[in-house]
């Protein structure tokens, strides 16, 4: 520990407004998972590269690894936990979950964030879209063929409700 | 990963965000995006005893167009730019803001920060130097600016002062028969560019090059202008045989050094095919032809 001043920082993550009283280091990604024990959110590379740790901030998708909480301030954070409603999971849940777009499923809450995100800004993507709308997520696993067809699937699934 | 603590002020005006920055001392660094800065702190390469967030400052990111110039907001994300209809006016500045790193860092790194960086590879010094672009900036004492070609004085390292800092970036909208094109070549999409060409060129009578501009990026301490290959084109026909010894003069300019990206020699190979089909597409967008440019890497 050291011996700067605490900050104390207050979000809304998934609807509920948060506070919590952190060192100005701690990370967005640390703020969600140990001060919020909101575990689905994951620390892949800690780099900035993987995107594992992708949530929405303000309605952006934004790797949480790379963003100092204190930053976050009066933001609205959803995460993977947010996207299921009573009980029914997100319509790119559902279609990962049918496409088998994941096999460990470490990468696989960075990725429905980022499919969630380029779905709300481009309804009927391309190919070329979707492989730009997923770049910034790596997948070390499927080599990412269902990857693609969960979100084609997701896209026309989510065009007829 | 942790960064080396440090303490955090939040300004609220540029005001206040100068004079934080006086009164915290040398040690204390600006963050608006973070996407390069967090990173170097995480792996203690950088290490600031406080940190000034400008991201609270209202008004700083906004993005409009008078007077024949684009004004970018320091804090104007390439994502807002990239969806922006000034980016659309200048498709040079397009290519740039739809390919740097990915989603997620579009999403919140910043024009003013990546210029205030000037990491050598950084996408947007290269592009801005094609263009007439000017950096207005601001501290306590009063406000400047100051031409893109001043801004920069060596790696890292700019000629802003230690309480000084970017408000607006002015970009001069290209004559009619401009055309340009930024080509980036990246190992894959969150990366540095290996190697980048930045070209915008205009055209005169009879497909003859009025002006051009070649700005190569990732091969030197700061982005290079390749002066000589822009001579060899300026006020002649742009013919195969010219382009050729442009692109020769352009890759004698660039001063690759060999690092994980790849070899001096292989980034001297990348950058000679890079500037020859930018000044492809930059003349084929000059003449009005809609043709796709950006940052390229393994599938995309």
């Amino acid at each position: 520990m050291s011996d700067v001043e605490k900050i104390l920082v207050h979000v809304r993550v998934n609807g509920e407004p948060r506070e919590a009283l952190v060192e100005p280091r701690t990370l967005l990604v640390e703020l969600l998972r140990e001060h919020f024990n909101l575990t689905g959110t994951h620390i892949g590379c800690d780099t900035t590269y993987c995107g594992a740790c992708t949530i929405l901030l303000n309605g952006r998708t934004t790797k949480s690894c790379t963003v100092f909480a204190p930053m976050a301030e009066g933001g609205e954070i959803i995460t993977v936990e947010g996207l299921s409603k009573n009980g029914e999971l997100h319509p790119v849940q559902q279609a990962f979950a049918e496409c088998h777009g994941l096999q460990c499923g470490f990468c696989t809450p960075g990725l429905l964030l980022s499919t969630v995100h380029l779905l709300s800004k481009t309804p009927k993507p391309t190919e070329k879209q979707i492989r730009k709308g997923i770049a910034g997520n790596t997948c070390r696993c499927t080599g990412y063929q269902n990857i693609l067809k969960a979100v084609r699937t997701a896209a026309a699934e989510m065009e007829k409700s | 990963m942790y960064a080396h603590p440090f303490s955090y002020h939040r300004a609220g005006s540029l005001l206040e965000a100068s004079r934080l920055l006086q009164e915290l001392g040398e040690e204390a660094r600006l963050i608006a995006g973070g996407q390069s800065l967090i990173p170097l702190m995480k792996m203690r390469m950088a290490r600031p005893s406080a940190l000034v967030d400008i991201n609270f400052i209202s008004g700083l990111s906004d993005i409009r167009r008078s007077d024949g110039h684009l004004r970018f907001g320091a804090l104007a994300r390439h994502a807002d730019i990239e969806a922006s209809d000034a980016a659309a006016s200048i498709p040079i500045v397009h290519d740039c803001a739809a390919g740097i790193a990915d989603v997620q860092v579009r999403n919140q790194g910043t024009i003013g920060g990546s210029l205030a960086e000037a990491d050598p590879s950084g996408d947007w010094g290269a592009v801005l130097l094609t263009l007439d672009t000017s950096v207005r900036c601001s501290r306590s004492s009063g406000e400047r600016t100051i031409a893109l070609d001043d801004f920069f004085k060596d790696a890292y390292t700019t000629v802003l002062v230690p309480d000084e800092l970017v408000c607006e970036i002015i970009v001069k909208q290209p004559h009619a028969k401009s055309g340009g094109a930024y080509l980036a070549f990246k190992r894959s999409a969150p990366v540095y560019a290996t190697a980048s060409a930045a070209v915008q060129l205009t055209l005169g009578d009879n497909d003859t090059c009025k002006d051009v501009r070649i700005v190569l990026g990732c091969v030197g301490l700061m982005a290079i202008r390749a002066k000589e290959a822009e001579k060899l084109l300026r006020g002649k026909k742009l013919d195969e045989k010219r382009i050729e010894s442009a692109v020769e003069a352009a890759r004698a300019a660039a001063e690759p050094q060999d690092d994980m990206r790849g070899s001096a020699d292989y980034k001297r190979v990348l950058i000679g095919a890079l500037v020859k089909r930018a000044i492809g597409i930059a003349t084929r967008r000059a003449r009005g032809e809609q043709v796709e440019a950006g940052h390229e890497y393994v599938g995309r």
